[in-house]
């Protein structure tokens, strides 16, 4: 199992962080002087108080926002799959809230980042299907967003990322409007969803529990300007179900990220 | 049928009473009746077969100038809120024209009209059209404008082209917006062509403006009934195609479902 996984991480995007530096208009500075570099097939949380600045972080890594300064650059290993800026369909975003669009139905929504990719429609409809039946939402493939419950939103914006075969998924508090155990699940399949893919996931989050759970490596950041605190590798085993939450091992990576997120004030 | 009775009944009792006693108050010749005319006179006027024929006609010709009127108030409406919406600068050039444009009363533009495009329907159109294209244009363009900005982003991320972002985005989220500027318009398109027609005559704002002349309130209130009916079954369509457009998806269609 472990070579298994180990070969799979061989692929997916590493992203390099080149002492990034965000300064908004009117002189706030969201992000000060952070170099990382992210392998490829990496689970990475960033912690950190809300508003931190690691949302907008993760934005000028999707290309989303630019740096003041600093370079952000992303490398495919797989020849095929070369990181093109103009074509960012490497990269998926997932947003906080499921952010659908009210007026397609679910299948047609978990379609639509193909449809932009201008992908045959046939092929549209069977990658949707099958990405609806993985995170387990297929029977409301006909439903419309607002006959769903909040979980259930969230699994179809995450049908809806996963669709395109991510290189790079980048996730944004996404479970934080969500009920406890509705987001311990959903943790779990995200989890899993790693595990079968290639791909590197970056995982914004202020929950510690979260992000010892879901990560291989959690980067601990300060209050706003964001700096890094620590930069941790969390020893617990590859394969990961909720009853981990309660072990002395699971206990222990948590603590030394609330001490990091102590310190970083 | 008794949801349908509970929500028919109550306006329809103070129409009831109200109609009983102007016809009470004419009949015992409180009011004089070429001031106010008593309802049985307004009701023979639509029965009446020359006046029937005067004023549906006068009817028909309102509501071809009026929609006529309101559609190209949609389209044009439409087109220039997603041209002012497609950069800021554009907006704060030309939006103030917008608004100029909709402060100056109809009524005094409507003799302009009539010198340039002459009498006749087109100059009814042309002035349903004027007082009904501003609330197009400013509901639209607030609706193009609040788009999710998450979504906006989701959209640049597969590199959707602009094309896309409208048809796929912009607009279909603007669907709300764009429809409370409808019902406004529409209700505007019967007053603009109606205003029109006291200038040029024809409709039902030439027939209230000859029987004016004539001293004939039965059919000047006829005319009104009619007027007012028009609007509110361009009003009620425009509800009917909102609601089947909105009810999937949209809070304000949904509650009712």
């Amino acid at each position: 199992m472990t070579t298994i996984v180990a070969a799979q991480r061989a692929v997916g995007t590493s992203v390099i962080l080149q002492d990034i530096r965000r300064e908004f208009p009117g002189g706030v500075c969201a992000v000060d002087g952070i170099t990382l570099t992210i392998n490829a097939g990496e689970f990475v949380a960033f912690l950190g108080p809300s508003g931190c600045g690691k949302s907008t972080l993760l934005r000028m890594i999707a290309g989303l926002d630019r740096p003041t300064s600093g370079s952000v650059s992303l490398e495919s290993k797989s020849r095929e799959l070369q990181y093109d800026s103009k074509r960012r369909s490497n990269i998926a975003y997932v947003f906080q809230d499921a952010h659908l669009l009210p007026w397609r139905s679910v299948l047609r929504n978990v379609m639509l980042p193909l449809e932009l990719m201008r992908v045959p429609t046939r092929e549209r409809e069977e990658s949707a299907m099958a990405m609806l039946e993985q995170v387990g939402v297929a029977d409301f493939a006909r439903s419309y967003p607002a006959q769903l419950s909040g979980g259930m939103r969230m699994r179809v914006s995450l049908a809806r990322a996963l669709v395109t075969q991510p290189q790079l998924l980048l996730l944004d508090e996404p479970f934080a409007a969500l009920d406890e155990i509705t987001r311990q699940q959903l943790d779990e399949q995200l989890r899993n969803l790693w595990l079968s893919r290639a791909m590197t996931v970056l995982f914004v989050t202020h929950s510690i529990n979260e992000a010892a759970f879901l990560a291989e490596r959690a980067i601990v950041f300060t209050r706003r300007p964001a700096r890094v605190v620590i930069d941790h590798a969390i020893h617990l085993p590859t394969e990961r179900v909720n009853a981990l939450r309660t072990e002395p091992e699971f206990a222990r990576e948590m603590k030394t990220l609330f001490d990091a997120l102590e310190l970083g004030g | 049928m008794k949801r349908l009775l509970r929500s028919i009944l109550p306006p329809l009792i103070p129409l009831v009473v109200i109609l009983i006693a102007l016809e009470l108050i004419v009949r015992m010749n409180w009011v004089p009746s070429y001031l106010v005319p008593a309802p049985t006179k307004v009701f023979k006027a639509f029965v009446n077969p020359i006046t029937a024929r005067e004023l549906w006609q006068a009817t028909l010709d309102t509501a071809i100038a009026a929609v006529i009127g309101f559609l190209a108030s949609v389209v044009v409406g439409m087109m220039i809120a997603i041209l002012l919406s497609s950069a800021g600068w554009v907006q704060r050039a030309f939006y103030p024209y917008a608004v100029f444009f909709q402060t100056v009363p109809i009524i005094a533009i409507a003799p302009l009209l009539v010198i340039w495009i002459g009498f006749g329907m087109p100059t009814v159109i042309a002035s349903a059209f004027i007082v009904s294209v501003f609330p197009v244009i400013a509901n639209t363009l607030s609706g193009l404008l609040s788009t999710d900005p998450a979504l906006r982003d989701l959209f640049r991320l597969y590199g959707a082209s602009h094309t896309a972002s409208l048809f796929k985005l912009r607009l279909p989220y603007a669907l709300p917006n764009i429809f409370t500027g409808l019902r406004v318009a529409a209700g505007l398109a019967v007053i603009g062509a109606i205003v029109g027609e006291f200038i040029t005559g024809g409709g039902i704002g030439g027939v209230i403006d000859i029987s004016r002349t004539q001293q004939r309130v039965d059919k000047i209130f006829a005319g009104l009934l009619l007027a007012s009916l028009l609007g509110i079954t361009l009003f009620g369509l425009i509800n009917l195609i909102s609601y089947l457009t909105l009810r999937n998806w949209h809070a304000s269609e949904r509650s009712e479902a």
